[in-house]
């Protein structure tokens, strides 16, 4: 669409500028503010330049905490996307089922964070957990709490769970907006089930998959309640991802140097990642000439 | 002939039958997967604690809403609900009230830095909240509304004013700009135009946003957690409260779960036809 070049329209713009400025940029440069300083309480701060960061980016934790949330981010985006995918074609395309499908499936989105991770907590006991306890007669030491191996099972099918559903009512989106017109048309060509996925299916979804991708990216490399509620970032450090860690150096132990840089470094890797995503979308928005 | 027509049909019905066959099975695993957790907390729920310690079963033995009667009678429990309906529905109203004219902007105007300035927004729905539970605690401290129901409405706008937008803006787009045009020519003013026209031509994409408002603010703990202590304390933080010197009450926790998923399943009931292309944010 044609858009009017008109200056004016920053007047409509104001309300949410002053409000996100309140909410974003002040909590912001305090971030800031802490993170090129030092105090030892009483509001007295010293100039510290560099240093908080200097120590976050050489500090072993930090390293092997971005790299469990690499791993985690990577391993549910491997799972979630393609999983997805195939829900959305599996789902009934309209009807009575279509609803009851889309309701059930959005259940878990609507769950408070902590009461998912509540629930898996639960489910993943050997004595009381529907989970745990199957695993358990079927003669596997499970054990969440201890072994490593366990609780990166349940924190990534705790996400799956709770997540998939997401992607797969994106996905189902995408395939509603295709016109009944080109499935007869590969039908008339005789298209197998795979060329029609592949040449009809998955170009059209290509939009929305792109924004499933961003969304389950950020909120997967932002993710601290559920697994903190799971396994409380244990056994030992397995579980804790960058912001368990941001939230004990912060909250806990009140390191605000070190922890605001740290929180500045994070901000601006998502931003990075997610800014590539962005500007993709918007490519593809003006490919398709909208 | 016949035969060969019959073993045609024969053999593409072999073929139709189990991919029917296959994606039903594949669905009712994958909504069984979706349920068996949430039926586990509902189970749960109606047991006593001493028959969810005393032994694994499947469903209650001896149902009782004796879990649910403690929460809706302690003030002290049920608070924590209105509490957090409380700042849900403020956030919610805010995000609206301030994302539709922004989002009309940005979907039929071009003006200076209008860009970065979308995408500025889009990066506030990028922040790990991690990253602003402190300094959040810091200005609302300082600024005396700490422990308000405020305090957490306007912390959630960090990230739902920039999503309400989005969704917002992709639903304008599809409104043709002809409609704006014969209004003021027909001599609406803008508000007017805007209140009378637009916003029942989008009502579907303002209940997507509102549906999307509701659900981040209702699920987020982090945020409101640091920013209430007790009079605006959230039923997700109180929900800690189970565990005693006693260990845990695993019934009450189960029955405080499980009411915090009926306003969400309530509030998808309502928007379940416009879920799908909520989801995509307006863009399909």
């Amino acid at each position: 669409m044609d858009k009017i070049q008109n200056n004016k329209a920053w007047f409509l713009v104001l309300p949410v500028l002053v409000l996100v400025a309140f909410s974003a940029v002040i909590p912001l440069m305090t971030v800031v503010n802490y993170s090129v300083q030092d105090t030892f309480g009483n509001n007295v701060f010293f100039w510290e330049g560099l240093t908080w960061f200097q120590d976050v980016l050489t500090s072993r934790q930090v390293h092997s905490a971005l790299g469990r949330q690499l791993m985690f981010s990577g391993i549910i985006l491997a799972i979630q996307i393609p999983l997805g995918i195939l829900i959305a074609l599996c789902m009934p395309k309209r009807g009575v089922w279509a609803s009851v499908c889309l309701v059930l499936m959005a259940l878990p989105l609507l769950i408070p964070w902590n009461v998912v991770g509540t629930i898996w907590q639960i489910l993943g006991r050997t004595d009381i957990g529907a989970l745990g306890y199957t695993l358990n007669s079927l003669g596997i030491n499970w054990n969440y709490s201890r072994n490593p191996v366990h609780a990166w099972i349940i924190v990534v099918t705790m996400d799956v769970w709770h997540w998939t559903s997401l992607v797969a009512l994106l996905a189902y989106a995408g395939l509603q907006s295709i016109p009944q017109a080109y499935y007869q048309a590969a039908k008339i060509d005789q298209a197998s089930r795979w060329k029609v996925f592949r040449y009809i299916e998955l170009p059209k979804m290509q939009g929305v998959l792109l924004i499933a991708i961003l969304l389950r990216f950020m909120d997967s490399f932002m993710i601290y309640t559920e697994p903190f509620v799971v396994t409380g970032g244990g056994p030992g450090t397995a579980t804790s991802f960058l912001s368990i860690d941001l939230v004990k150096m912060a909250l806990g132990q009140f390191d605000l140097g070190p922890a605001a840089a740290f929180s500045i470094m994070y901000f601006l890797v998502i931003l990075l990642v997610s800014w590539v995503f962005y500007t993709v979308m918007t490519n593809l928005d003006k490919a398709e000439g909208r | 002939m016949a035969v060969t027509t019959d073993s045609y049909a024969a053999s593409a019905r072999s073929f139709a039958l189990p991919k029917i066959r296959t994606r039903h099975v594949i669905m009712v695993l994958y909504l069984a997967f979706m349920l068996i957790p949430i039926y586990w907390l509902i189970k749960m729920s109606l047991q006593t604690n001493r028959e969810i310690m005393g032994g694994f079963t499947l469903w209650p033995q001896n149902p009782t809403l004796d879990n649910f009667r403690t929460i809706l009678t302690d003030r002290s429990w049920y608070i924590g609900y209105i509490n957090s309906i409380t700042y849900v529905v403020m956030n919610t109203v805010l995000s609206l009230a301030v994302a539709l004219p922004a989002a009309y902007a940005f979907s039929r105007y071009r003006f200076l830095g209008d860009k970065h300035l979308f995408f500025w927004l889009l990066t506030n729905r990028m922040a790990p909240p991690a990253v602003f539970a402190l300094p959040f605690f810091q200005l609302y401290s300082s600024v005396g509304l700490f422990d308000t129901h405020i305090a957490v409405a306007l912390a959630h706008t960090l990230f739902n004013v920039p999503l309400a937008v989005w969704i917002l803006e992709g639903f304008m787009r599809g409104v043709p700009k002809e409609i704006d045009e014969t209004a003021y020519i027909d001599g609406y003013s803008f508000p007017r135009f805007f209140v009378k026209i637009f916003m029942p031509l989008i009502a579907s994409g303002i209940g997507v946003a509102a549906f999307f408002c509701f659900m981040f603010s209702w699920v987020e703990l982090l945020l409101s957690r640091t920013l209430t202590a007790v009079n605006a304390q959230p039923i997700a933080s109180i929900m800690t409260r189970t565990v005693g010197a006693s260990g845990i009450d695993w019934g009450v926790l189960a029955a405080a779960g499980v009411l915090t998923i009926v306003p969400g399943a309530l509030v998808i009931y309502f928007v379940r036809n416009y879920i799908a292309k909520g989801f995509a944010l307006g863009r399909v």
